[in-house]
């Protein structure tokens, strides 16, 4: 391990009643890097995204980020996780807070930012993410692409050191899911440690220092976005890019 | 389609088909039960006013609103209170408080209210007295006099008005308690998800996220059980509280004028419960303009 690392996993394993979910997972993610993971469903990937900020108790292996070993220890788990931010496939905003509120919340709870700090951290991100006129509105007032575009910016008013996305497009409708992937490419391009589970191939081949694929609860391949969509090695894996590129 | 839109537009008055027909889906929607009370009010009212031994009744039966009211309002704060916190344990991951509240909930679920009232009025309290007394003259006898002392101190001379807001509270706290239950648990995972992602710990996701939108889905069942308690609150008479049904027991027994006052009891009843129900209304309206 190196100082340069964001994220450690070290033979990580997830059983739920029976189903081995995660089977000796281990992966890198160094820091300023943007992992792509890619695999079919059921595949692991969303658990695997989900035990790096322990929203998923692992069975077995160990997980490092940036140098510190989670523990089951509750506060060590909510002081990292406050440095994590996630987005998820549903948005998961708070709907009776405003997108202002939203945003701050955990600022001032959680990172005891002043107020005035809060807010102007809070439309700093609005402006980043495009939407600060919707500050005062509730989240049921916005499109499914807003929606998690503020999901996005809340996320990175907490100041992550790591971002993980999981399925970040695939509940919105297909003309909002541009504005939110170029949301995360604009991210990507600022140097943000970045762990994006997704279907979407194009931003895997844009944004993606590494894409893994996984099946099964392992990872199969891992790979540059340039050797995994022309040259891939295994058979597992030409087979899910032979059914997800022909149609 | 047509027909319904054609009953919406108000046709000229007069003996026409169209004109019967609006008349019909008109004097259907119209909020007949709401006449009805309030003919009952109107005439209760005349009645009270204009005869002489109902008008009596009357005031001798209102001088036990303020028991009835304060009684209820404060059973149901501490109900609150205590619903609240056991909703919390029955859905807690913490198995010693999981388990005791769901036993408490399921004790006081299997008994009828009157049972529980007379039992938590006439052998709970007088029990945990006791209980506080020995363990004050334990605490003298082991030397902490001051505690010991103020203790022993407490003595089995509880008032009734008190053992039945005990008895009320203790009761509706389970009842509140699966409401609070159900409110919490309809409030998608992904919410508290969210929330521990961020970092808040369990209890400032509980505090600033879950329970602020599960009160808000639970308040029309709160406000059910409010009214409920109003109407149950007649039960503690039989520790003689001197609330509106036992005085008006009182001045059936001492006037044999048991068609005045149970009248009299029961308008009392309906009126504040139906005001209550308006009130109730008027909230979840708000509330549901104030959703999006």
């Amino acid at each position: 391990m190196s100082a340069d690392d964001m994220v450690v996993v070290q033979d990580l394993k997830k059983h739920f009643s029976g189903i081995e979910a995660l089977d000796g997972v281990s992966m890198t993610v160094k820091k300023g890097q943007v992992i792509v993971i890619l695999g079919p469903s059921g595949s692991g990937k969303s658990t695997l995204l989900r035990c790096v900020n322990q929203l998923e108790e692992k069975t077995s292996g160990d997980i490092w980020i940036d140098g510190e070993k989670l523990t089951h220890h509750s506060k060590q788990i909510d002081k990292i996780r406050s440095d994590i931010g996630m987005v998820f496939q549903h948005f998961n905003l708070y709907p009776h807070l405003t997108v202002l509120e939203n945003i701050t919340l955990a600022q001032r709870i959680v990172k005891k930012i002043s107020k005035d700090k809060a807010i102007e951290n809070a439309m700093a991100q609005l402006t980043r993410v495009g939407i600060p006129e919707k500050a005062n509105n509730y989240p049921a007032q916005l499109s499914g692409g807003q929606q998690q575009r503020v999901a996005i910016a809340r996320a990175l008013a907490m100041n992550p050191k790591l971002m993980l996305f999981d399925e970040p497009t695939s509940a919105l409708d297909p003309e909002m899911i541009k504005e939110v992937l170029e949301v995360m490419l604009d991210l990507a391009k600022a140097g943000i440690t970045m762990i994006v589970v997704t279907h979407e191939m194009g931003f895997a081949k844009a944004a993606a220092d590494e894409v893994v694929f996984m099946d099964k609860g392992q990872i199969v391949e891992k790979a540059s976005p340039a050797v995994f969509f022309t040259n891939p090695t295994h058979e597992r894996t030409k087979l899910f890019l032979s059914q997800i590129l022909n149609h | 389609m047509a027909q319904l839109s054609n009953a919406e537009a108000k046709p000229p008055i007069g003996n026409t088909p169209e004109y019967r027909e609006y008349l019909k889906v008109k004097l259907r929607a119209a909020p007949w039960w709401l006449y009805a009370i309030i003919a009952i009010a109107i005439l209760t009212f005349i009645t009270v006013l204009t005869n002489e031994p109902f008008q009596k009744a009357f005031l001798f039966i209102k001088a036990g609103l303020s028991v009835t009211i304060t009684t209820t309002l404060m059973a149901f704060v501490f109900a609150l209170i205590l619903g609240l916190l056991t909703g919390l344990g029955r859905i807690s991951n913490n198995t010693f408080f999981k388990n005791l509240s769901t036993l408490y909930v399921e004790l006081i679920r299997g008994i009828p209210m009157l049972v529980l009232i007379f039992f938590i009025a006439l052998v709970g309290v007088p029990a945990v007295v006791n209980g506080l007394n020995a363990l004050g003259a334990w605490f003298t006898q082991i030397g902490i006099v001051s505690i010991g002392g103020w203790l022993s101190g407490i003595k089995n001379e509880v008032p009734m008005n008190t053992r039945a807001v005990i008895a009320l509270s203790t009761t509706y706290g389970a009842f509140l308690a699966e409401i609070f239950r159900a409110g919490i648990q309809s409030i998608g995972r992904g919410q508290m998800e969210a929330a521990r992602s961020q970092g808040m710990s369990y209890w400032q996701a509980m505090r600033h996220i879950i329970l602020p939108q599960a009160i808000r889905n639970v308040l029309p069942a709160l406000g059910n059980d409010f009214i409920s308690m109003l109407k149950d609150s007649s039960l503690v008479s039989v520790l003689a509280v001197r609330d509106i049904t036992q005085i008006a027991k009182l001045y059936a027994g001492r006037t044999f004028q048991y068609q005045e006052s149970y009248i009299t009891l029961a308008v009392l009843y309906l009126t504040m419960t139906v005001l209550l129900s308006f009130l109730m209304k008027y909230i979840e309206k708000r509330i549901r303009n104030n959703e999006r």
